[in-house]
Formats: structure tokens, C-alpha cells, sequence
């Protein structure tokens, strides 16, 4: 046993790479904290995150109507081209990672500024849609209006029936709006305060994954990786797959919520 | 007679010399340190906090402060006694000092991280403390909407923000343990060699990890609610107040585990030292740490029976607030097979291990009397409340961390304190503390609710025992300053293993060198053998 | 040492299946499937999910300790939204209307 240890450090002393810190015996120690560290990291997204989806749930339980009205006020062209954009910088990071993997120092820094070009167009395509919810009133608070023309068959169901209502006219296939235009005005914002904080963190997240990607690519460029150490890319790519999942569920909960009426 | 004990030539505290060495140091022990610094000075505000609500309280009527003052007295108090000193209290200072010494690693798996999160901590506070003093706020420390998000005018996000920030600094900690404790340990430490103190603090870190972004995102939500005026929890836009306080709990009840949890790791190694035995059911008390960080997340809604939640949903969430106590009961009822026919002894640590054991009972006790249903609606929000979260928070977390604080400073620091100044001390915490809560329960269920500051006539015997019992508190809280700074430079040295205690931190010199061991340690044998040491110091004398 | 180096056409297969996923997804949107257009979005999403994290993340060829953690933040996840929905669940059975007026 204690034979096994005194090997094990004698190779650690023989072997040591300069980026192994002191208090770890070997490069794989090393990496394997790292790895868990990150997922950890993620795992507090997921919660993060998760706080979101949870009022974003019970809304959507409550305000049904309102929620597949605002969300077809969103542009499915935008979104899915957005969808495609963030899943190809998804590929062109793995790629980046691969590219550290078996050491090919200018393939890694092609492939990191590429996922980076691919995000900035990710945000300017946010940009875009930022700019129009401006424009027709959408974004929440005072000046927040959900035009009436936008809310047709605005029916006079008394509030309390509305639970009830939504479950049997879910049930007839064809829904009636069980919402007035004041109380549709009033939940539209819901939805919209929802939309702008997720997509808003959402794009925290982004902005922060490209900072983080100009260090390492600059990193890359001075070559401080080889096989042997490539952790820094490895945990870039993870953080960034994750902001690219949080995508992958944001998508239909905010623009396809009902779009076959 | 052995020769008079000396402190090593060389150790952690004077392994660099100045501002810089302290500031930019990875070092685990250093970066306690300063954590423990820092937490007492929190501590100290919120005790002065606390001063200003029993001074109120002395008299029926609002007399002392305005009643918008006394909301932000309370406020500040909850605040930073909750978030700034009881969070951090055991895990930053000793977990973070101790886990690496206690595993046979030189540091923790991420030295930078551990030194960023103190950072973020002291951000944090200022943040906090500055909103707090530049006017104040008057939510309490729930923050409960829709008062929080449209009613009430005082600094509601920066000190939001404040708790926001700090929050971060609680999730590294707790992401450094637990990859710590997964990857660090030294050849032979298997998990169930780990000191029982390792264990309840790789259950606390997942909690931290897993409840904390929940307060964050709640918090963000406030902010842009208050600050952009979204539409969120606010009834008045369609939102839903209840809500904010489901978001809210789901992080808050864990987090009063977050307290407990580190203060019952300390709890065993105080009872097995001092009664030099092995743990009773060594793996049960593991377990159940564990059992309480997952239990922990699925009682929240135990806050909020009368807060408009569907009776259906309060009878699920009450029969799971009882499932709780089983896992604390299994770790109390241990610890007392464990004092069963020990060589028990009664240094200040134990002391503070027994207070521990009868206020952390009663504490949880009372909590199943508020977790049924048709109680609460009685005691819901009346000093009954008050005294339950005390007894558990003061009396089981402080006292914990007071214990720990003893058990381990001739480690941190080399020498030992004036053991008859320390018991006063303790005994001064253990009478003050019951007679400023007891009388809580009674004042409760007589009926007197909470953050109010004026009261009838009838109840003023029972809180004027309560005022003076807390100023016998913060004398005997004020106490160990003295001592402990006194035995700093003039303590007796106190030797590797003053109290032949089994932890592997003990085979170490103290203060331990910075890389902890001058040999990487190599561990073969089972933790709490008593045996063992108590054979060497037999052999010794 | 250098961890598991997976083959480029792995990646390019996994890509395509993400695109193809979110075709269908927007697709299924506009089929009238009643209540059941919410549980295959979000299926679809799982799935696509799924596949980011076992193939792009590597979580395949990572440790035990790693996949435990992956399953440990949706099992909480889990537990958010579930007990959720027993308290705002409850509620709609039991016809408590929301707050609107
Ligand atoms: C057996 C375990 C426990 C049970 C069943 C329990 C139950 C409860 C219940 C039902 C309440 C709500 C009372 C009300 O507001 O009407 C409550 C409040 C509270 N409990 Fe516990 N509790 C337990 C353990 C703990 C522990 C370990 C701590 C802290 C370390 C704690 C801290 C608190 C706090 C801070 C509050 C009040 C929060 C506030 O409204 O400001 N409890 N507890
Ligand atoms: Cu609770």
C-alpha cells in the first residue's frame, strides 16, 4: 500500500507538467477536479435556471390563453434560425475542444473564434427581436401594451370561472379566449417579464462565454495548451454547451407554446 | 515529567509576513482566518441589532425606536445574522480550516476559489451593510412580496443584491468541499474513515450547491420586478405573492441546514473525544447528514401553511416536515449511546457539546409542533416561531460553533485559553440563552406575534426576562473575545493533541505547516479509535 | 492521458440529429395534438438535451462520480417542479381560481 503511494509520487516528481499546482499529486487529479468542479458549477445553473422554469409553470398553468398569444407574437423565423446558430457553435466548440485534445494549436483558436462569431450572431439576432418588442410595446412595465386588435374575442367570463373555463374549452379542440382585454393585457406582461428575464439571463450567460472564450483562445494562441493540459478549453466548451441546452428548452416554451390555431 | 512544549519554528501564521501574504494568500488556514474575522465583526453588528429589540421591548409600549425604525432593526438583524454570520459561521471558518488537515490534503482541490469566495463575501457585506446603514429596509429578512416588491420605500435591491452576492460566495464554498472531499483524500481514507464532521459538511455543501441559485434567481426576479417594473409576484399585475415565498423557502428551509448541519458535524467529534469512544453507529450518523440535506428540500411549504397554499398541498408538505426529525432523532439519540459508559470529561468544548445536545432537542421538537397543521395556525408568526428558529440557530448552531471554536483553537492557534474563563463563559451562554427564549414560548402562545414593537401589559414580565436574559447572553458571547485574543500571545502552548483527540488534523503539529503534514499522510485505521490513544497516553504517564 | 478524443463524424452525426430534433419540434408545434403539444415539445427538447450532454460534454466517457452529479441537478430539478405543482396542481383541481380581477 504505502509502497504503491511512494511510487505513485515518484512518478508525479518525475513527470511534472508546469501546470500542475502543488497540492495535487497528478495531472489527472488535477483535471478530474476540474471536471467535477465545473459540473458542480452547472448543477447550481440547473437550479438556477430551474427557479425560472418554475414560475414560468405555474403561469403557464394559470394564464394558458395569454401565454399562446404573446408567444405568437414572437418570430418563429428569429428563434429557429437562432436555434440552428447556437447548435452550430455547439459543434464548432466540441471541435475547438477536439481540436485541444490532439494538440492542434491553430485548428483550436479557428474553431474558438468561430463559436464566438456564432454567438455575437446569436446576439445580434436578440438584438433584432429586443428592438421590435420595443417597438409594439411589449417590454414590461409602464409603457407595456397589449394592443387590442391583438386580443380578439376578448369573452366577459367572470375571472373565478377561468380555471374552469380553459379546461372545457380545451376540451371542445377549439379554444374562445377565457380572458378579457384588460386581464390579457395584465397577464401578456406576465409572459413578456418571463420572456425578458430568461432570455435576458440567457444572453448574460452568452456574453459571459464569449469573454471567457477570448481568454482561452488567447491562451491557445500562445500555445499554453498540449494534450497533456487542455482543461481551461475543456471548461469553456462545457459552459458553453450548457447556455446551448438552457437554449434548446427556452425555444419551444417561449416561441411554441400553441401555434397550430 | 516531559519537557515544556514549544511552538514549532515553523508554521502556517508565520510562513509570509504582511498584508500581502495575508490578502493574496491559497492558503486554506489563512483564508479561515480571515473568514473568522470577518464573521465575528458581523456578528458583533447583528448583536447590536438584536440589543436595540430587546431594549425595545423592555416596555409595552413603543417607546424606544419608531416603529418603522424597530421593522429595520429587525430586518438588519435577520440579514446579516442569517446570511452574514450563521452561512459562513462553521463551514468557512472551521471547514474550510480543518477539512484538508482532516482528509491528509496540503489544501483544498481549488485554493483560488477558496480565496474568491472571501472576497465575494466581503463585497457582499459592504454591499449590504452600506444599504443597510444608508437608510436601511423594513421587509424583514424574508423579503416577502408583494410588500417587498411595490409597498415597501426602503432599500429593498441593494441589500437583495447584497445577499444576492454573497450567496455566490456560499455555493464556492460548497462546490470546493465537495470536490475536495471526492478527490483529495490521502491514500486509506475511505469514506468511511472520514470524521464525522467531513461528512455533515459534504452534506451541507450540497445543499448550498443546490439551494442557493434558487435564492439568486428569486432575487433577480424581485430586482426587475422593483427596479424595471416587470410583472412577477406583484397581485396587483396578475402575479402571484405566494409564489415569491414557494421560491423563496424552497432555498430558505434548506438553508437553516445549511446552519445546523456543520454545527452537528462538530457535535460528534466534541461527544467522542470528550467521552473517548468510537461513535455509535458510526454509519448512521454519516447517513443521516446526508438524509437531512435531502429531506431538507422537500418540506419548505411547512412556512407557508396559512400563506394561501392548497389545503392539499399543506397536508403533504406537514406529513413531510415530520419526516425530518427522523434523521435528526437517529443523530441525537447516538450521540447519547455514544456518552453511555464513556470516560467522559467536561472541558469547556463539551460544555458547549451539552448545551448543544438539550437546545438542538427542544428546537426540533417545537418545530413538529409547528409542522402540524392545525397548530401553526395558532403559532403561525408569534414568538412561538421565534423561540423554535432560536433554539435551534442559537442555541444549536452557535453553540456548535462556540464548541467548535474551543475544541479546535490550540490547533489554529497553538495555545490554549484560560480553561476557567471559558467555562464561565459557556455557562453564562447556556443560562443566558434559556432565559431569553424560554419565555418566548410562552409569550408566543399566549398570543404575541412577531415585529411588532409595542405589546400589552400582561406580557411585559415575559419579555423583561427575556431583555435581561439577552444582555447575560452578550455577556457571556463578549466573554471569549477577551480570553482568546489574552491566549494568543500569553496562552499556555498547547502541543499537537492537547485533548488526545483521533482526527488525523491532531497528528499534525499546531499550527500546522501550510502544506498541513511535513509527510503526506497514509491512513490505516478506522476514525474515533479510542483505544488506541487512550493505550499511548496511558504509556506516556 | 488526454481523455477520450471522440471521432469528427460522431459530432457531425450528433449536429445533424439537433437540427433534424428542432425541425421536428417547431413541425409538432402545428399539429393540433391537444394537451399532448406541451410533453413531445418538451420530450424533444429532453432528447435533444440529452444528446448535447452524453456526446458534446463527454459525460459518457467521464466518471461515475461525474454522471452522479449530472443526475443529482435533475433529480432536484425534479423535486423543484414537482412539489410546484402539488401546491399550484392542487389548486387547479380544487378550482382555486388565480388571483386576476
Ligand atoms: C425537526 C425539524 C424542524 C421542523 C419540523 C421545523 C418546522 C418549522 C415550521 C413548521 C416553521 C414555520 C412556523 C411558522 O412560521 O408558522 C419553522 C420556522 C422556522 N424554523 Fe424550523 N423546523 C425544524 C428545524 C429547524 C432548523 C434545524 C432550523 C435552523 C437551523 C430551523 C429554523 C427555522 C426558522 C429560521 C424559522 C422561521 C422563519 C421565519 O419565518 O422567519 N428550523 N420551522
Ligand atoms: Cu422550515
Amino acid at each position: 500500500m504505502s509502497n504503491a503511494v511512494a511510487h505513485a509520487d515518484e512518478h508525479a516528481h518525475a513527470a511534472h507538467h508546469p501546470a500542475l499546482q502543488h497540492h495535487f499529486d497528478t495531472m489527472a487529479q488535477q483535471k478530474e477536479a476540474a471536471v467535477v468542479g465545473m459540473w458542480v458549477f452547472l448543477l447550481t445553473e440547473i437550479l438556477f435556471f430551474g427557479g425560472l422554469f418554475a414560475a414560468y409553470m405555474v403561469y403557464r398553468i394559470w394564464y394558458f390563453d395569454a401565454f399562446a398569444e404573446a408567444s405568437r407574437s414572437l418570430s418563429l423565423f428569429w428563434g429557429g434560425l437562432n436555434t440552428a446558430v447556437l447548435i452550430g457553435s455547439s459543434l464548432t466548440m466540441a471541435m475547438a475542444v477536439r481540436c485541444a485534445q490532439t494538440n492542434k494549436r491553430t485548428a483550436t483558436v479557428n474553431w474558438l473564434v468561430l463559436t464566438m462569431v456564432l454567438g455575437t450572431v446569436f446576439l445580434g439576432v436578440k438584438v433584432i427581436e429586443y428592438a421590435d418588442k420595443f417597438e409594439h410595446h411589449h417590454v414590461p412595465g409602464y409603457n407595456f401594451q397589449w394592443a387590442a386588435h391583438e386580443a380578439p374575442a376578448a369573452g366577459e367570463h367572470a375571472p373565478a370561472a377561468l380555471a374552469a373555463s380553459e379546461g372545457a374549452a380545451a376540451a371542445e379542440g377549439h379554444r374562445e379566449l377565457s380572458l378579457n382585454a384588460d386581464q390579457l393585457q395584465l397577464t401578456t406582461q406576465i409572459y413578456f417579464s418571463l420572456y425578458f428575464t430568461m432570455t435576458g439571463l440567457h444572453a448574460l450567460h452568452m456574453i459571459i462565454g464569449i469573454g471567457i472564450m477570448l481568454v482561452i483562445t488567447w491562451m491557445a494562441y500562445k500555445g499554453r495548451f498540449d494534450e497533456e493540459y487542455y482543461t481551461p478549453v475543456e471548461m469553456a466548451g462545457l459552459y458553453w454547451h450548457f447556455v446551448d441546452i438552457v437554449w434548446i428548452f427556452l425555444f419551444p416554451l417561449l416561441y411554441l407554446v400553441e401555434r397550430h390555431v | 515529567m516531559l519537557d515544556k512544549l514549544k511552538i514549532p519554528e515553523r508554521h502556517y501564521l508565520n510562513n509570509g509576513h504582511g498584508l500581502a501574504s495575508w490578502l493574496l494568500t491559497k492558503d486554506h488556514k489563512r483564508i479561515a482566518i480571515m473568514y473568522l474575522i470577518s464573521i465575528s465583526v458581523m456578528f458583533f453588528l447583528g448583536g447590536l441589532f438584536a440589543v436595540g429589540i430587546r431594549l425595545e421591548l423592555a416596555t409595552p409600549a413603543g417607546d424606544f425606536v419608531s416603529a418603522d425604525a424597530y421593522n429595520k432593526f429587525f430586518t438588519a438583524h435577520g440579514v446579516i445574522m442569517v446570511f452574514f454570520f450563521l452561512i459562513p459561521s462553521i463551514p468557512a471558518v472551521l471547514g474550510n480550516f480543518l477539512i484538508p488537515p482532516m482528509i491528509g490534503a496540503k489544501d483544498l482541490a481549488f485554493p483560488r476559489i477558496n480565496l474568491l469566495s472571501l472576497y465575494i463575501y466581503w463585497i457582499g457585506g459592504i454591499f449590504t451593510l452600506y444599504a443597510m446603514l444608508s437608510g436601511g429596509v423594513d421587509t424583514g429578512w424574508t423579503f416577502y412580496t408583494p410588500y417587498s416588491a411595490t409597498g415597501s420605500n426602503s432599500n429593498v435591491v441593494p441589500v437583495a443584491l447584497g445577499v444576492f452576492i454573497a450567496g455566490f460566495s456560499s455555493i464556492l464554498t460548497g462546490l470546493n468541499f465537495i470536490v475536495t472531499i471526492h478527490r483529495m483524500r490521502a491514500p486509506g481514507m475511505t469514506w468511511f474513515r472520514l470524521p464525522l464532521f467531513v461528512w455533515a459538511h459534504y452534506a451541507t455543501s450540497l445543499v448550498q450547491v443546490l439551494g442557493t441559485p434558487v435564492i439568486a434567481i428569486t432575487i433577480v426576479m424581485l430586482g426587475v420586478e422593483r427596479g424595471l417594473g416587470f410583472g412577477i409576484f406583484d397581485p396587483a399585475r396578475g402575479g402571484d405573492p405566494v409564489l415569491f415565498q414557494h421560491l423563496f423557502w424552497f432555498y430558505s428551509h434548506p438553508a437553516v441546514y445549511i446552519m445546523i448541519l456543520p454545527a452537528l458535524g462538530v457535535q460528534s467529534e466534541l461527544i467522542s473525544t470528550f467521552s473517548r469512544k468510537t461513535i455509535f453507529g458510526y454509519s448512521f450518523v454519516a447517513f443521516s447528514s446526508l438524509a437531512i440535506a435531502v429531506f431538507g428540500f422537500i418540506v419548505w411549504a411547512h412556512h407557508m401553511f396559512v400563506a394561501g397554499i392548497s389545503t392539499y398541498a399543506a397536508m403533504v408538505f406537514s406529513f413531510l416536515s415530520f419526516s425530518v426529525a427522523i434523521p435528526s432523532a437517529v443523530k441525537v439519540f447516538n450521540w447519547t449511546a455514544t456518552l453511555y459508559k464513556g470516560a467522559i470529561s467536561f472541558e469547556t468544548p463539551m460544555l458547549y457539546a451539552y448545551g448543544f445536545m438539550g437546545l438542538f432537542a427542544i428546537g426540533g421538537l417545537t418545530g413538529l409542533f409547528l409542522a402540524t397543521l392545525g397548530m401553526d395556525i395558532h403559532l403561525h408568526d408569534t414568538y412561538f416561531v421565534v423561540a423554535h428558529f432560536h433554539y435551534i440557530m442559537v442555541g444549536g448552531a452557535i453553540m456548535g460553533y462556540m464548541g467548535g471554536l474551543h475544541f479546535w483553537w490550540p490547533k489554529i492557534t497553538g495555545r490554549m485559553y484560560s480553561e476557567f474563563f471559558s467555562r464561565i463563559a459557556a455557562i453564562l451562554v447556556f443560562v443566558g440563552f434559556n432565559l431569553t427564549f424560554l419565555p418566548q414560548f410562552v409569550v408566543g402562545y399566549l398570543g404575541m406575534p412577531r415585529r411588532y414593537h409595542s405589546y400589552p401589559d400582561e406580557m411585559q414580565v415575559l419579555n423583561v426576562m427575556s431583555s435581561a436574559g439577552a444582555s447575560v447572553l452578550g455577556l457571556g458571547y463578549f466573554l471569549p473575545v477577551l480570553y482568546l485574543l489574552w491566549s494568543l500571545k500569553n496562552g499556555e502552548v498547547a502541543g499537537a493533541n492537547p485533548w488526545g483527540a483521533s482526527g488525523l488534523e491532531w497528528q499534525t503539529q499546531s499550527p500546522p505547516l501550510t502544506e498541513n503534514f511535513i509527510e503526506a499522510p497514509v491512513v490505516d485505521h478506522e476514525p474515533y479509535e479510542y483505544e488506541h490513544v487512550v493505550a499511548k497516553e496511558k504509556h506516556l504517564v | 492521458m488526454s481523455g477520450h478524443v471522440s471521432p469528427i463524424s460522431l459530432y457531425l452525426t450528433i449536429f445533424m440529429a439537433l437540427m433534424v430534433l428542432t425541425g421536428v419540434t417547431v413541425f409538432a408545434a402545428f399539429v393540433d395534438l391537444g394537451q399532448f403539444n406541451f410533453l413531445v415539445a418538451m420530450i424533444i427538447a429532453g432528447f435533444k438535451a440529452s444528446l448535447v450532454i452524453w456526446y458534446f460534454m463527454h459525460v459518457k466517457y467521464q466518471s461515475k462520480l461525474t454522471k452522479l452529479t449530472v443526475a443529482t441537478g435533475l433529480f432536484f430539478l425534479v423535486i423543484l417542479l414537482g412539489l410546484f405543482l402539488v401546491d399550484y396542481g392542487s389548486k387547479a383541481l380544487t378550482g382555486m381560481p388565480p388571483l386576476l380581477n
